[in-house]
């Protein structure tokens, strides 16, 4: 039950992007179509269940004055294989996400759950509360690419659904990635009232 | 004129929060008021200038010799952190004035992407150390106009009537995407 808990946690409620408002540089400039958007969240969540488990393995064997710089280190080793990766095996996926793979290492949902949690809890949960902040983090991001890429592009992970000349190209562009989630946060807010 | 350009480019025309989406937790965390974020800005003009600085330093004297291309992510961050401490104490010591300005702002900024992503990009683009300068200058300058242009929005829009469901973050949100249009209006200035 505790387990189930530690995972449902970042789906909905406590979920990092459009809850907890952190991760948002990836979230808006990865966003301009569904397959950039399902590449990022792959990346993060690589890196959030290794740091995660690697953490709450050495927990108890970290001092406590040092603990950050030895999460730093543990998640840009991380960082550098998911990046050295990505180089190797998909290279145009590799290159339309540029600097936001090694900026992953500075993405606030990975210190931030090293800290809050893998640091306080055994490897299990943590692994846990890895998965389930990564596929949070994945609705939040895929669902505002695929909204972008529907509207800008007129396509779904590169389907064409209809014209693209219809379509408002504003919303590939930076400002689109502003207003969707704009708009999705307020319509997040409207629904949690009518839920209570 | 190259280096112009290399400045025009990173100040408006690629602006580090409202085109590249670097930098948006501190964009929206610390800019509902003019004074926090002019003391934001004011210290990630002075951190990004020196940092960047001492990365190229690190990537082009220390990491390529040694072929340790690879541990740059973990030696820039560490470079980062290292020198955002020593530029707190330095300043206590010997500017304290400016240091009780943007005191609180300093340790902030080791998490602030925006310095990180300054130190990548100069190493992606491949530029000389002087470019490479005047890419991090442009970019903190850009970095300082959109934040300062936004916390003087957001302090107004405190006021404004607003839909219930859009009040907090939604509407700030909606505010940066007319700021981010204004923005696009740049591209292609220049032939850049």
């Amino acid at each position: 039950m505790n387990l189930w808990k530690d995972f449902n946690a970042g789906l909905i409620k406590e979920n990092p992007v459009l809850r907890l408002m952190i991760g948002l540089c990836p979230t808006l400039a990865v966003s301009n179509n569904a397959t950039n958007a399902l590449g990022m969240s792959v990346a993060v969540a690589f890196v959030l269940i290794g740091s995660n488990w690697v953490i709450a393995l050495i927990r108890k064997v970290t001092p406590d004055e040092i603990r950050i710089p030895i999460f730093i280190i543990i998640i840009s080793t991380f960082v550098t294989i998911c990046d050295y990766i990505m180089q190797a095996f998909y290279p145009t996926l590799y290159a339309a996400l540029g600097v936001f793979v090694p900026l992953i290492v500075v993405n606030c949902i990975i210190l931030g759950r090293a800290e809050a949690f893998a640091y306080k809890n055994p490897v299990l949960n943590s692994i846990l509360d890895g998965i389930g902040m990564s596929l949070g983090f994945a609705l939040a991001l895929v669902s505002i690419g695929v909204i972008r890429e529907i509207l800008g592009a007129g396509s779904v992970f590169g389907i064409a659904l209809f014209n693209p000349t219809v379509a408002a190209t504003i919303m590939i562009l930076p400002p689109g990635a502003f207003i969707t989630i704009g708009f999705l946060m307020a319509a997040l807010n409207k629904m949690e009232k009518k839920v209570l | 004129m190259e280096l112009f350009g290399i400045f025009f480019a990173a100040f408006l025309i690629n602006n580090i929060l409202l085109i590249r989406f670097i930098a948006l937790c501190s964009f929206f965390g610390v800019s509902t008021q003019i004074g926090t974020s002019i003391g934001m800005s004011f210290a990630v003009i002075f951190v990004m200038t020196i940092s960047s600085a001492v990365s190229w330093v690190v990537y082009h004297f220390i990491l390529t010799p040694f072929h340790l291309e690879f541990l740059r992510t973990a030696a820039f961050i560490l470079t980062i952190a290292a020198l955002v401490q020593l530029e707190e104490l330095y300043m206590k010591k010997m500017v304290p004035n400016l240091y009780r300005a943007m005191g609180i702002y300093l340790p902030l900024i080791t998490t602030n992407c925006a310095i990180l992503a300054v130190a990548f990009l100069a190493i992606d683009y491949k530029y000389d150390f002087l470019p490479a300068m005047v890419y991090s200058l442009g970019v903190s300058f850009g970095y300082s106009l959109a934040m300062v242009l936004f916390a003087y929005v957001r302090e107004r829009m405190a006021l404004a009537p607003i839909p219930k469901w859009f009040q907090g973050y939604p509407i700030a949100f909606i505010t940066a995407a007319l700021m981010s249009l204004a923005f696009l209006g740049f591209t292609g200035m220049f032939g850049l």
